[in-house]
């Protein structure tokens, strides 16, 4: 079958860039193949994407060099439109690409420019509407969809137009475990059902990897690195090499000294080859893993009793939480979109007052006290540090919660820049805050609530859309202020992260707490995974398959290795 | 559907014109009556409103709140109109008849008050137009209506965006403003106005920012999927005219052209009883 | 010329969505009961410094309408016309300006200041009450004392946060090469 699109010895500078972002890319997918494509941040994934949807250079400006060609036609010569007839590309942003009122006027966008008429334009619609069984919805607003739906909404405007090729821009990113593995579904029925050819770009690799994938494309510094199949990547070392996370399962047999090879078919837990050596390998080394080591601190630093809360007084969207927290834990709070994770949060911290219940802080009332006062305790940081950020200069930035307080500027000097210190920001104190990368400029959103000398932080998605550098930077920034005696309270929908650095976690259903407990139990309790819309981790699939009883136990232990052994 | 606006779906003769005859007809009839000051037109303007309600199927209680508003609106104005310029209607009639026997500056006339009777009048027959548009129109099809009479594509797009981001905006103002007043940014009364000000810059700096960057995602988001692509567009809320569209234009016109022919008439813009 | 075009939409229509939102449920008491400041002016004064007169003036003229329409007090025209104008004189005054290329220069804050002012009295003292008078036939003084409060409070709120908008937009464009870290 022939290409839909091919690279050839491809390059590409952007006017505004003084280096070229992209070198040497040869690369080519027919129809009805399904790539992945990871890298590390900057790596040039997204500006190859746009490349491969017309964006580049039709929006942004650039020189390229060698060919790219769709069907055999080099696209530099089509325009932007002739290109998204063939290719459809499904945002990162479900909320930014929903661009219709309803539903059925998003799905219906592309055929209004192409000023397709009635009755076709509403047939068209349904049809696609059932496609990605979005049917239902069809009046609803945004606000009323969750993201799952809403990027199905997204895929339903793209699909109207019978592209040959689409791009998943991380579809991930934003959706709760359960509803990611029913996105990667739906994708692959998808691409089965339509014969489209189908690119993922996306760094959680596993949870892509979760239905059959024919190629995997490693980028790093605008190069493919490799371009093989999973089985084949997964047995080699260059995840680790570029900064791209292993899946689980894989990790846990390297640990055990098994060899792992493509025959093993390593490339999904649901057909990797766990034979007699490999299952003596792996319990030899769960029974040698050292276990955790469990500080109890009886201290309670919060004490939330029989919480509610409701928006519109009718749906409670806290229902009767109860929670206590000591001092020095870190805390994952985790469960689907609307479960009540971000409310509970902003009634903690005073943005919303709370209907019924009691919040004792060291023992005291917290709800007298202002949203001011509160912050002095508690500090919240939001998800995008955009949302948080208003001055120009760092240094303001971090001082501005001070000033406030009317805190002298000789005191203000001195505890910026101690705070800048411990959040690794010092060598850009004389820095705007707009030269820093996301991460950096999240480390000055969290330095500029610490400077307030908090003795807890709630931290909303604190890794979302980052790749493992990042994700690993912000985590052990995180971790060493917790090591600092700080209570670090995240509300997350990243299984990894809730597995490797809190000490607990609690899961958010329907405005109720339906568990409470260590991590290692919550992500191998079957029902409680169900209900707060979790995913079970590879490793109890993994214990399954070697005959490994205790999963829990030996998630727990696979932690404290990893931990302990690893990072260190 | 957000409901911003205050629409009531119903099923009513109103409701089942197409958006683009809504809009025509109320673009007419508020040029109507801002065009005359014709007391016997005004007050039939009023009465015909009155009885749009019933065949709208929108009932008082549904439009309350607005209402109130426009109530503290109307006496707020006609206050000052009183306070600043009490011989307002004198100069407009062209007569003076003090009423109780008081006189001076401040003295109600029987001018004074018939003015002050017109202006309320223009609001009456006026504002239940624009509460009965607002309730009985969807606005996912007010983009659609204003392409349909001539407004530019890109414009009325620019409207059902602006519908669409509303809530979004909203939101994100709401939480920015409150992990902002933890940080310690006042805006109440406490602080002194330019303080009030900066500290709304201060929460309006990282919304505006993040705007900036949703601009820039939305545009590449509407160009990938052909947005701009021909001259015109279609749209999946449009509607075709039917006869009772075209009826209630014509209607319209017609008020139009009565109150020009009363203002060529009266031979000024206002009806003066007082001559 | 295309792409121009379609990134003009969006910030039009996002241009109105902020100007509704913030004029319509964002209140700073200004002492006087009753009266709120709106510091929408600030905004819209920033939206047509970067995407130019025509944004400007379909933002306020959209936001305004908006407005107007929740409240449900019929439209006032003179004063939506009055900030679509606001919108697009400023638009044409900072034509020159490159805040989105990251400069906002000294000399910039003072040709933007000195273009709102102006485009606020040609709104609220000229425009605004002149319609007044031709639409409603309010009395005269009235409503230019009511235009003139009007753009008092307009122009320093714009002063405050229209200044402070392009400043911050501006730096997070920065030129990176000056740049170094410190120990």
């Amino acid at each position: 079958m022939s290409n839909i699109l091919e690279f050839k010895d491809f390059g590409f500078k952007y006017d505004a860039q003084s280096s070229p972002t992209l070198f040497d890319i040869n690369f080519s997918i027919k129809k009805g193949e399904k790539v992945l494509i990871a890298g590390p941040s900057g790596c040039g994934k997204s500006t190859l994407v746009h490349c491969m949807n017309g964006l580049v250079p039709f929006s942004y400006r650039g020189k390229m060099t060698g060919s790219l060609s769709l069907f055999d036609k080099e696209t530099r010569d089509l325009s932007l439109f002739e290109i998204s007839k063939h290719v459809g590309t499904v945002l990162q942003d479900s909320d930014a690409q929903f661009v219709g009122l309803t539903v059925a006027e998003d799905i219906a966008f592309a055929l209004e420019n192409d000023c397709i008429k009635e009755p076709r334009l509403h047939e068209r619609v349904s049809e696609v509407a059932k496609l990605v069984n979005i049917q239902d919805f069809l009046d609803h607003a945004p606000s009323q969809l969750s993201g799952g739906q809403k990027q199905r909404v997204s895929l339903g405007g793209v699909l109207v137009d019978d592209v040959d090729l689409l791009i998943f821009d991380e579809p991930l990113a934003n959706l709760d475990p359960k509803t990611g593995k029913q996105a990667i579904e739906l994708i692959d029925e998808l691409s089965k059902k339509t014969g489209v050819g189908v690119i993922i770009v996306e760094h959680r690799l596993e949870d892509v990897l979760h239905r059959h994938v024919d190629r995997v494309v490693i980028m790093d510094k605008g190069r493919i690195v490799t371009d093989t199949t999973p089985d084949e990547l997964v047995s080699s070392d260059v995840l680790n090499e570029k900064g791209v996370r292993e899946p689980l399962y894989i990790a846990a047999m390297k640990y055990a000294g098994i060899k792992v090879t493509p025959d093993l078919l390593p490339g999904s837990i649901d057909t990797v080859k766990i034979g007699d050596e490999e299952s003596r390998l792996l319990k030899n080394w769960y029974e040698h893993a050292p276990k955790e080591t469990i500080e109890n601190n009886q201290d309670y630093l919060l004490d939330v009793r029989n919480l509610s809360f409701s928006y519109d007084g009718k749906r409670k969207a806290l229902d009767n939480i109860s929670i206590k927290v000591k001092s020095g834990e870190m805390l994952a709070i985790v469960g689907t979109n609307g479960a009540g994770k971000s409310t509970f949060s902003k009634v903690l911290c005073g943005f919303e007052k709370k209907d019924e219940g009691d919040i004792f802080y060291e023992g005291k009332d917290f709800s007298l006290l202002s949203i001011k006062e509160r912050a002095d305790e508690i500090g919240y940081v939001m998800q995008n540090p955009n949302q948080m950020i208003s001055k120009v200069m760092i240094f303001d930035e971090v001082a501005l919660g001070l000033r406030t307080r009317g805190v002298c500027e000789d005191e203000i000097k001195e505890r910026v820049e101690e705070t800048l210190k411990i959040c690794g920001l010092w060598p850009f104190r004389n820095w705007p805050v707009a030269a820093l990368s996301y991460g950096q400029k999240k480390r000055v959103t969290i330095a500029s609530i610490m400077v307030l000398k908090p003795k807890v932080i709630i931290l909303d998605e604190p890794t979302a859309g980052q790749d493992y550098r990042h994700y690993t930077e912000i985590m052990e920034f995180l971790s060493s202020l917790n090591k600092l005696g700080i209570t670090v309270i995240m509300i997350t929908h990243d299984m990894h992260l809730m597995l490797e650095y809190a000490n607990r976690s609690v899961a958010f259903s329907k405005g109720r707490i339906i568990k409470d407990d260590e991590c290692a139990k919550v992500l191998t309790d079957k029902e409680t995974i169900d209900e707060a819309s979790l995913k079970e981790t590879s490793l109890y699939e993994l214990c399954k398959k070697a005959g490994i009883e205790d999963a829990t136990d030996f998630v727990r232990r696979f932690i404290a290795y990893e931990r302990e052994v690893v990072r260190k | 559907m957000t409901n911003l606006f205050n629409y009531i779906d119903r099923k009513s003769k109103v409701h089942d014109l197409t958006g683009a005859t809504k809009f025509v007809c109320l673009l007419l009839w508020s040029f109507a009556a801002m065009y005359t000051y014709d007391t016997r037109f005004l007050l039939a303007l009023t009465a015909l409103s009155l009885i749009l309600f019933p065949l709208s199927k929108i009932r008082v209680k549904d439009v309350s709140f607005m209402l109130g508003f426009t109530a503290v609106f109307m006496i707020l104005n006609n206050v000052l109109v009183y306070l600043f310029s009490p011989q307002h209607g004198t100069e407009i009639y062209g007569t003076c008849t003090y009423l109780f026997g008081l006189t001076g500056k401040y003295a109600p006339t029987k001018e004074q008050l018939f003015y002050h009777f017109n202006y309320f009048l223009k609001y009456l027959a006026s504002i239940p137009v624009v509460i009965l548009f607002v309730s009985t129109t969807n606005p996912s099809e007010f983009a659609a209506s204003l392409n349909k009479i001539g407004v530019k594509y890109s414009i009325a797009y620019s409207v059902a965006l602006a519908l669409r981001y509303i809530p979004d905006v909203q939101k994100e103002y709401d939480e920015i403003s409150k992990a902002q007043q933890a940080r310690g940014i006042e805006m109440s009364k406490k602080a002194t106005l330019i303080n009030r000000i900066k500290s709304a810059a201060a929460i309006l700096i990282p919304l505006i920012l993040t705007s900036m960057d949703r601009v820039e995602i939305v545009s590449n988001a509407m160009e990938l999927r052909g947005f701009g692509k021909n001259k015109k567009r279609t749209w999946y809320m449009g509607r075709p005219f039917k006869a009772s569209d075209i009826l209630a234009m014509a209607f319209c016109v017609l008020l139009v052209v009565i109150a020009a022919l009363l203002n060529i008439i009266n031979k000024s813009r206002f009806y003066n009883p007082f001559v | 010329m295309r792409k121009f075009s379609v990134k003009t939409v969006v910030a039009t229509g996002i241009g109105a969505a902020l100007f509704f939102v913030l004029g319509r449920f964002v209140a700073i008491p200004s002492g006087i009961p009753n009266t709120n400041i709106s510091i929408q002016y600030g905004v819209l004064a920033f939206i047509s410094a970067v995407f130019g007169p025509i944004a400007g003036l379909l933002s306020g003229l959209i936001g305004h309408f908006f407005i107007d329409f929740s409240f449900g007090w019929g439209v006032w025209w003179s004063w939506v016309i009055a900030s679509a104008v606001f919108g697009c004189a400023m638009g044409f005054a900072t034509k020159k300006m490159d805040i989105e290329g990251g400069v906002f220069t000294g000399k910039n804050i003072a040709i933007f200041n000195i273009a709102q002012v102006i485009s606020h009295i040609i709104a609220w003292v000229v425009i605004a009450p002149t319609l007044d008078i031709l639409i409603y036939q309010e009395p005269a003084n009235k409503v230019y004392l009511q235009g003139l409060t009007g753009a008092g409070v307009n122009i320093l709120t714009t002063a405050i946060v229209g200044t402070l908008l392009c400043v911050a937009y501006a730096a997070t464009k920065p030129k990176k090469d000056s740049l170094k870290e410190e120990n």
